[in-house]
């Protein structure tokens, strides 16, 4: 009969169990019967836009000809192994590079931390480097060395085109990540290095077990999107010869003059960053969740 | 020469010690001595010095003239060691400062372990001891996020002595606390005083420099300008600008 929510709690011996009250029952049903309602929206909405957009694109008057540039099937499965072939040797440089820029930066950005009048030149060496090759362009750092270096002739220089294209990725991505490190580094409150010191340790001890651990965790999100970015980068080592997935892609192209083999490319280029960029924005969620925690 | 006859000398001698920032002077020549097991508190307003004077005798400041000696050895020698300087000297601050990504137990252990090359074992049989000491036996494997504000400073407190250091420092270490978690840091600082620890604190809380202090000392403006005996200072400073002060603090009660 009287429809007020919350029955008085005192009823005897009901302890201290909780029975959901008639208006919180009331409250999740409408809850509930929303929820689907969106859900269902949702997906109308996204089905009729699809349609849409596919009854668009191929009702247009240039579809037949994109499709037969863009959507060869036959050149895609004649291109695919060739391709898939040299992609592997992108990833390959991509392994190879990765571990050094990480080593590389992290070094240069501890280097700048150093303000002992001894390391001076080394400091100084740290800044131009990090001023010169973040200011080159990437492909012009891989002509560089890709073509300069074999260029001199000195004995050790290596030869393999690969290698030499690992080198150049170092030497610029190294700069970048040196500066993601140092902004890392420079965001732990100055107090956590005035308790660390005060505790007695010293400077290369309270960087390396109290300043490092905090700067490194915060940086994981913007290491993993450079890493992104060396990912496809990869594709530039293709201007100065081996043969990886663009050059194998341009190689199919340059004979038949469709452009699928070139999708094939794009295809496991996308295909390989895409899990990298989720983990990005998985490790940058739980960071947030962590500091409003 | 060294027999036991000799004097015996103050465990920290502060001497005309200044210290500016950007031309403006926040430490004014403080003269202050400190004898072992002696509790000094350091009253006075914000910007008064007190955490500045803190600051220079952990060495986080150099100072810009006078000397400090710790048992008798020139820390502010330009050619002293600050790492050795700061391994006989324990500082709590007023925002805990406990190192985020260790747990409770490595915070403590850190310090005997690296800076002081404690085996792991004993440095970690020392900070569960200090740790059941102070109640928070149970809190060991826990991260300083999962703690309340009154047991982080006391972790900040048993990190402080777990290196055994002659002198202790502290920052205003209540001034970040809920008041209802005060209490639980000032009694480990009176626990302190009573096992004869030498501590100088900078503080707010008039009530625990009353109770402690074995002295009193009011800056003003980067000057120490009156010291005594909480007795003293309390029911008849000498100063204009003492009582002024206390009157404010206290309330006009």
């Amino acid at each position: 009969m009287s429809d007020r929510a919350p029955a008085p709690p005192a009823a005897p011996g009901a302890g201290h169990s909780w029975h959901k009250s008639e208006r919180q029952r009331e409250r999740e049903r409408l809850r509930r019967r929303s929820g689907l309602r969106s859900g269902s929206i949702a997906t109308g909405s996204t089905v009729v836009f699809l349609v849409l957009v596919l009854w668009g694109i191929t009702a247009s008057p240039g579809w037949p000809r994109v499709r037969e540039t863009f959507f060869d099937a036959g050149q895609f499965t004649g291109a695919l192994p060739d391709v898939l072939d040299g992609f592997l040797r992108n990833i390959k440089i991509f392994l190879m590079a990765e571990p050094l820029i990480l080593v590389v930066g992290l070094l240069v950005a501890l280097v700048r931390t150093l303000h002992a009048p001894v390391f001076f030149p080394l400091r100084s060496l740290a800044v131009l480097y990090t001023d010169v090759f973040r200011g080159l362009p990437t492909i012009l750092v891989i002509y560089l060395v890709g073509f300069g270096l074999p260029a001199l002739r000195l004995q050790g220089v290596p030869t393999d085109l690969a290698t030499l294209g690992v080198i150049a990725l170092v030497l610029s991505y190294g700069a970048y990540v040196a500066e993601v490190f140092r902004s890392g580094i420079d965001s732990v409150h100055p107090s956590q290095r005035a308790a660390a010191r005060s505790l007695g340790l010293t400077h290369g001890q309270a960087m390396r077990y109290v300043v490092l651990p905090q700067a490194v965790r915060r940086v994981v999100p913007p290491l993993l999107n450079d890493f992104v970015s060396l990912q496809k980068d990869t594709a530039l080592v293709a201007t100065i010869g081996p043969l990886e997935a663009l050059r194998q892609a341009q190689i199919h192209t340059a004979d038949s003059f469709n452009y699928t083999p070139y999708l094939v490319a794009a295809l496991l280029f996308i295909l390989l960053t895409i899990p990298m960029a989720r983990l990005t924005d998985h490790l940058a969620a739980r960071s947030q969740r962590r500091r409003g925690a | 020469m060294n027999g036991p006859a000799e004097p015996r000398r103050n465990l920290l001698e502060i001497a005309g010690v200044w210290k500016q920032y950007h031309r403006h002077s926040v430490l004014r020549g403080i003269d202050l001595s400190v004898d072992s097991h002696e509790v000094v508190c350091l009253i006075g307003a914000s910007g008064s010095g007190k955490s500045t004077l803190l600051r220079c005798v952990n060495l986080l400041e150099t100072v810009d003239d006078g000397t400090i000696h710790l048992d008798g050895d020139e820390i502010t020698d330009v050619r002293a060691n600050p790492d050795e300087v700061r391994k006989r000297i324990g500082m709590v601050f007023q925002s805990y400062n406990l190192f985020p990504a260790m747990t409770v137990l490595d915070n403590i252990t850190l310090a005997p372990r690296k800076a002081h090359r404690v085996r792991r074992a004993e440095a970690e049989e020392r900070a569960r001891e200090l740790l059941a000491r102070f109640g928070l036996a149970d809190r060991a494997a826990a991260y300083p996020d999962r703690l309340s504000g009154g047991q982080q400073q006391r972790v900040a407190i048993i990190r402080a002595l777990a290196t055994r250091p002659r002198l202790l420092l502290f920052d205003e270490v209540t001034s970040a606390l809920d008041p209802a978690l005060v209490g639980e840091v000032l009694e480990i600082i009176r626990e302190l005083k009573d096992s004869g620890m030498t501590m100088v604190l900078a503080t707010h809380e008039m009530g625990l420099a009353r109770d402690i202090a074995d002295k009193v000392c009011f800056l003003d403006g980067g000057v120490l300008l009156e010291q005594g005996t909480a007795e003293q200072i309390f029911t008849e400073p000498r100063e204009q600008r003492t009582r002024e002060f206390l009157q404010r603090v206290l309330g006009r009660g």
